[in-house]
């Protein structure tokens, strides 16, 4: 039996071992490596819990160690050991401290889902209905994410970009099924219910920010459909100026800019084949004015900026073309599979072309 | 039936039948091993097709839709159709010989209880076969289980809703035995702990399963029959099925974690040679567990978006569970302190049970932690923790349950050496599968993903926990090795087999007789056989001079009763579909075999048989074999 429990723990040696080596995950990923207030909240209880917990662990495994090592029977012993029915002063001990570790747990709990459902400042209207706190409205569909800010009146897909050092607040719900809206690095998840808003509020560090490349994953994590698993996006946090810079260059694509022609002459016919086949789903301007129903595919405005192709792919004409020509081999199940009829290759040339164009101004 | 047909040898046909019509809880506790085996096996089997999927990045073993599919039919096999089958298999086998009674008190009710759960079972898992399995998780949250397509999710609402019906029935013939067919003497208070565990697990499915009975209708009505209890395009809300099922399912975590609690508090005591330490503390902890189990389900639903003082009360009122459960560790590992250990394999599960279960304890309360939640909630954490929860606590409850109550089952002793390697070999594996997962969650990997992607740091503890998972399934085969060998060399070991039997089970002859006890014993305190034991005993003291004993008929009607209503589901399922006009007829062919069965139940008087006292004292030389 001794040489079985030293098996166990080399077994359990070697797993924490393989940990330390591979660190606490991806700082643009980790829920260990808190990017902001948020998150901090989140790991800083985490981190109590563990301690807590690991304490509880230490003092039963030794105790219960002990006993399973001193107390074996040794051979030929027939004899009968006392047979002790309780003690109540031991029960009592044994009530009395998980209670006490608890309350030091309940406590900063209990603060804590306060300050993270505070999302009073999302309340204070300005006269013109804006609000001085920064909102984004989050909106999951299968398999895509729409970011709409109503005070600056823009609208993107997928990648989602939120200015450092201050707190963001967001309006997050689901337009087909639930889903759930998860940036682990910046914070707890907030399930996107279809019947109801959910408000939540994240902060991101410039410097760890910086750490991430100024690049934070996203995650869907609620079971939503068989591209649940591939459900990403991207979050760009950028520094106040270079937010603004980028809300002001996306105001700029407006109904006439989005209109004129490339002068690139590929993407300009890549242009027909849009307006064609995709623009009856898919926006190319930051004013979307449809109604949410009629927003059934992910805004394109800017697409030429994004990170990643359907927020798994590599950003290049190659990916892109490769998307659009089956989406149903990377994302199955998804929403635009067979709504737009077969496309040659030169079509597709012409619409990655045009796709890969549609860049903010600089 | 006559009593000449127990003393007869039968030819195959003649034992399958007996097993078809049977009434007996031991044959029945047969029954739900070899039922509930078949499906943890069938569990097991879609859980390596899920670590296999995800042992590498982008693997391409199990399509996005199958993998769903594979998840879903894993947590539902487990739980209602592997876990619950088990579990009450060793109630059925074990609990009325601890309280020293003939039967359960509704001999038939078991019978039919048996086969509901036996052909939900076997529906849910026709789905395989019958155009794609459910695919909505086992939560089956109601906005994605709507809008699923094809089958799957009738084939669960339905599949379940039947087995639900046989558990709720098997739920309150426990509590009715419980309560009224003790034996002289066994107060409540001398109740063997898994006798405890199961009363008060018992009381937890009567409470529990009706929500989701409840809930299962309004889904079946909503897919099936056109209502809009949770389709919010039709005012329905979909928070309303979270909530139905969590009521039920954060009970259920007790119903079935209990009795595995109720095995290793018989473990512990005989295989230490010491009473059971604090055992009226050890009540009392159960019993709490059981009632606060209710008032924690929206934990589950911390991000839910319940608001923060919802989630406060239910973060508090979480933790608080941890205290009975600690009450329950400690007074464990006091029972061994002091005793004289025998590492018999029964004995080694359960040593190796309270590490293990305390470390999914810890992360239980570190999940009740709402803010911290948010974090842990949906992600890898979680399937740690549950899994650590479920198969350190409830699978080596079962495991150690089975090698323990084997001999009392079939009168013959599994293997130690073979025990022991799959006690080593699933020990390990599950170590290795489940720890890196809680690491896995933290560093952002979401629960329930078919695939990941490379360069998120996730490969290496993935094909860990996949190595661990072969472990695990090594582990099983070697122990469906030794059930064949020992079943082959067909051994039979006697009375009281481990030598250190406390309580009345063990007080019977191997194998038990069909009546159980000739005359009913008299019990004189806790660990009735221990006491009499001690005084140079080797049987108990009779509480009643030999009488005739009274013995239930048995029926072909529990099965046909359950065939009917597995009939009448294909028509629930079919009748919406284009082209299926035969699916109404079907629907009301089945109810009529069902309330047929019923009716001829009702109305023929069966009032069993006696076994006559010159029979019984026949008996007495030949140790009760039939």
């Amino acid at each position: 039996m001794k040489q079985k429990l030293t098996k166990w723990r080399l077994f359990t040696v070697v797993g924490l071992m393989a940990l330390v080596l591979s660190g606490c995950g991806e700082p643009f990923l980790s829920t260990l490596i808190p990017a902001g207030e948020a998150g901090q909240t989140a790991y800083d209880l985490m981190m109590l819990s563990t301690w807590i917990m690991v304490g509880v662990v230490i003092v039963v495994s030794i105790l219960f160690a002990v006993a399973v090592i001193k107390f074996r029977r040794k051979k030929g012993d027939t004899s009968i050991p006392k047979q002790v029915e309780g003690s109540h002063i031991l029960e009592i001990v044994w009530t009395v401290i998980p209670i006490l570790l608890l309350i030091i747990l309940a406590i900063p709990t209990v603060i804590a889902t306060f300050d993270l459902a505070d999302t009073k400042a999302m309340d204070k209207k300005n006269e013109d209905g804006t609000t001085d706190a920064l909102v984004i409205n989050v909106r999951a569909n299968l398999y895509w994410w729409e970011f709409e800010y109503p005070n600056q009146k823009i609208m993107t897909s997928q990648d989602l970009v939120v200015p450092t050092d201050q707190k963001v607040y967001f309006n997050v719900k689901a337009s087909d099924v639930k889903h759930s809206f998860w940036i682990p690095a910046a914070g707890g998840k907030i399930d996107t219910n279809v019947e109801n808003v959910n408000q939540i509020w994240l902060e991101f560090d410039n410097e760890k920010a910086a750490d991430a490349d100024n690049l934070f994953y996203g995650k869907c994590a609620e079971l939503c459909g068989p591209s649940h698993a591939l459900m990403d996006f991207k979050v760009q946090a950028l520094p106040q100026d270079e937010f603004d810079q980028w809300v002001a260059s996306m105001q700029a694509i407006d109904a006439a800019a989005a209109e004129a022609a490339p002068t690139d002459p590929t993407a300009a016919a890549g242009q027909e084949v849009f307006n064609q086949k995709c623009l009856s789903c898919h926006a190319v301007t930051t004013a979307d004015a449809r109604p949410e129903p009629a927003r059934t595919a992910p805004n394109l405005a800017g697409f030429g900026d994004r990170e990643m192709v359907a927020g798994i792919l590599e950003h290049n004409e190659e990916e892109l073309k490769n998307w659009i020509e089956d989406p149903e081999q990377y994302k199955p199940g998804n929403k635009m599979t067979g709504t737009y009829g077969e496309l040659s290759d030169e079509e597709l040339d012409q619409l990655a072309a045009y796709l890969m164009g549609l860049k903010v101004e600089q | 039936m006559s009593t000449i047909a127990h003393t007869q040898k039968k030819g195959f046909a003649g034992t399958v039948w007996e097993y078809l019509t049977t009434v007996d809880h031991k044959k029945i506790a047969i029954l739900y091993l070899l039922a509930g085996g078949f499906f943890f096996i069938v569990g097991g089997i879609e859980a390596m097709m899920i670590r296999i999927q995800l042992a590498v990045p982008n693997n391409d073993f199990v399509s996005a839709g199958l993998f769903n599919e594979i998840i879903t039919m894993h947590g539902t096999t487990m739980i209602f159709l592997a876990a619950m089958p088990l579990l009450f298999a060793f109630m059925n086998a074990v609990m009325p010989l601890q309280i020293g009674a003939r039967d359960v008190a509704f001999p038939f009710i078991n019978a039919l209880g048996f086969w509901l759960f036996f052909f939900g079972g076997l529906f849910l898992n026709l789905s395989w076969f019958l155009g794609g399995a459910p695919d909505a998780g086992w939560t089956s949250y109601a906005s994605l289980s709507l809008a699923s397509e094809g089958h799957g999710i009738d084939f669960y609402a339905l599949g379940l809703q039947i087995s639900g019906f046989g558990t709720l029935m098997g739920g309150i013939n426990f509590l009715v035995t419980i309560i009224n067919m003790r034996a002289p003497g066994m107060t409540y208070m001398r109740m063997p702990l898994f006798t405890w565990t199961t009363f008060v697990a018992s009381a937890l499915i009567l409470f529990a399963f009706p929500p989701l009975t409840v809930g299962l209708f309004m889904l079946i009505f909503d897919r099936m029959f056109g209502s809009g209890f949770f389709d919010v395009s039709m005012g329905g809300n979909t928070i309303i099925w979270e909530h139905f099922f969590w009521i039920f399912g954060h009970p259920e975590v007790y119903i079935l974690v209990l009795p595995a609690f109720g095995i290793f508090s018989e473990i512990f005591p005989t295989f230490a040679r010491k009473r059971l330490f604090g055992y009226s503390s050890m009540v009392f902890a159960t019993v709490l567990i059981g009632f606060l189990g209710f008032m924690v389900w929206a934990h589950h639903m911390f991000t839910t978006g319940l608001g923060p003082i919802a989630n406060a009360i239910f973060a508090v009122a979480t933790m608080a569970i941890a205290v009975p459960t600690g009450i329950k560790i400690f007074n464990w590992i006091l029972t061994i302190w002091g005793g004289s250990i025998e590492f018999t394999v029964p004995m080694l599960y359960a040593v190796a049970f309270i590490p293990s279960f305390v470390m999914g304890g810890v992360t239980g309360v570190m999940q009740a932690a709402a803010p911290a939640d948010y974090q842990f909630h949906d992600s890898y954490f979680i399937v740690a923790h549950f899994h650590y929860v479920i198969v350190g606590g409830i699978v080596l409850g079962l495991l150690g349950g089975a090698h323990f109550y084997w001999p009392l089952m079939f009168g013959t002793m599994l293997s130690e050496k073979l025990g022991k390697i799959t006690f080593v070999l699933f020990l390990v594996g599950f170590h290795l599968t489940f720890f890196i997962q809680h690491f896995l969650g933290l560093m952002g990997m979401p629960r329930r993903v078919w695939t990941f992607l490379e360069g998120q740091g996730l490969e290496t503890g993935n094909l860990i926990s996949s190595i661990g998972a072969a472990f695990m399934a090594l582990g099983i085969i070697v122990l469906l090795v030794n059930v064949v060998i020992t079943q082959k060399n067909n051994v039979q070991v006697g009375r009281d087999p481990w030598k250190d039997g406390r309580t009345l089970e063990w007080a019977l002859p191997s194998p038990t007789p069909y009546y159980n006890f000739k005359q009913l014993p008299l019990v004189r305190g806790l660990d009735a056989f221990w006491i009499e034991k001690l005084e140079g005993k080797t049987e108990m003291t009779p509480a009643e001079p030999i009488g005739d004993i009274h013995m239930p008929n048995n029926s072909f009607m529990p099965f046909v009763i359950s065939l009917g209503l597995f009939i009448a589901a294909f028509g629930a399922m079919y009748h919406a579909d284009e082209g299926k006009g035969w699916a109404i007829p079907v629907l009301i062919i089945g109810m009529l075999i069902t309330f047929g069965a019923m009716l001829y139940r009702s109305i023929k008087d069966d009032h069993g048989y006696h076994i006559h006292k010159e029979e019984l004292l026949d008996d007495a030389g030949k140790g009760g074999t039939h």
